[in-house]
């Protein structure tokens, strides 16, 4: 992996980060490289509870507030930016203000590397309308000032159109503090966890190859 | 939240009669549904501080439970209720848990405006 100057993550949701990124992350950090890590919600619509359910619609914020400062805190993030929009409304928000704010960050931090989800391949609303403003406020910069864009997809359909991801991090080294990221998120990964515990000890090839590597698109203008 | 508990919902739902209230109203599949599975026809609705009073409130059903509010021009409803809570703040907060315990469906009444 590269060094980098300044890495700059733009995700909708807590948890966005632990699954996909966490050890890209962690890597960055454990180098000595700066990350920021910009949450543009608190996943106010997150729908998995406890189970028994121990949040409410009315508390969940305040609980995945905690959980993403608890995460970011175990990956060394040492800027965490919560940008107070709500969970499922990004799509419906005015694009200029989203990319204004997307690129007042780029002007303030001058990133090396962004890390995003790829917009249309990335199932949420909220993935895709998050990557989308990325991508115009990097578009918005003359190509020789342009930061590396490494994008996050998962749709059914984005090997066949984007083709096999052209990035793929081993973060094997880095699974301890992944899987406590992941861990951090406990309202919303409970269930997950007890799974992904059981492939650990069988190791599993799925969970074992969902833990130990990332993939990125470095998305095409 | 607590299992529902016919009565102290029935109470709880009298107990804003005729008051103006802040409804926040939710239903939904979440938004992996047509990810997980491509033949499954996701829907779902979405009012935050929908401003209301209702003359007439009614929980019902064997379980889940379906909740009524009668309003001066129409009727509010939800169906799969199986969760209460009234909170610190005086809020009716119901709920709809699916077998995984994810929530599929939400009715809350306040006095005062959800954050």
């Amino acid at each position: 992996m590269k060094k980098e100057r300044q890495v700059l993550v733009v995700f909708p949701h807590p948890d966005d980060e632990a699954f996909g990124v966490s050890g890209t992350i962690a890597s960055h950090v454990n180098m000595g490289t700066p990350v920021t890590y910009a949450c543009l919600t608190l996943g106010e619509m997150g729908r998995n509870m406890g189970n028994p359910p121990f949040a409410n619609r009315e508390t969940l914020p305040s609980i995945r507030k905690y959980e993403l400062k608890e995460s970011a805190r175990v990956l060394g993030i040492s800027d965490l930016r919560m940008l107070g929009y709500r969970d499922k409304t990004i799509e419906f928000e005015d694009p200029d203000k989203l990319t204004n704010e997307i690129s007042s960050m780029i002007k303030e931090l001058d990133p090396s590397l962004i890390i995003t989800f790829y917009p249309g391949y990335s199932v949420h609303p909220d993935h895709d309308a998050t990557g989308a403003a990325v991508v115009r406020a990097v578009e918005k910069l003359p190509v020789e000032k342009r930061p590396t864009l490494h994008c996050v997809a998962f749709s059914n359909n984005c090997v066949e159109e984007l083709g096999e991801a052209d990035i793929v991090f081993d973060v094997s080294a880095v699974a301890d503090q992944k899987f406590d990221s992941i861990k951090a998120h406990q309202s919303q990964t409970q269930l997950m966890m007890a799974g992904m515990a059981e492939g650990l000890k069988n190791q599993d090839p799925e969970v074992m190859a969902r833990l130990n590597f990332e993939r990125f698109w470095t998305y095409k203008y | 939240m607590d299992p529902v508990n016919m009565k102290s919902v029935q109470d709880a739902l009298e107990g804003f009669l005729d008051t103006e209230v802040y409804v926040h109203l939710e239903t939904t599949n979440g938004a992996y549904a047509s990810h997980h599975n491509e033949q499954f026809f996701s829907a779902g609705a979405y009012i935050r501080n929908a401003k209301l009073t209702y003359e007439r409130a009614k929980i019902t059903g064997a379980g889940p439970y379906r909740v009524g509010l009668k309003i001066p021009f129409g009727w509010v409803y939800a169906e799969g209720i199986t969760h209460y809570e009234q909170d610190d703040k005086g809020r009716l907060l119901l709920a709809g848990h699916d077998y995984d315990g994810k929530l599929a469906v939400a009715l809350q009444i306040s006095t005062t405006p959800f954050e």
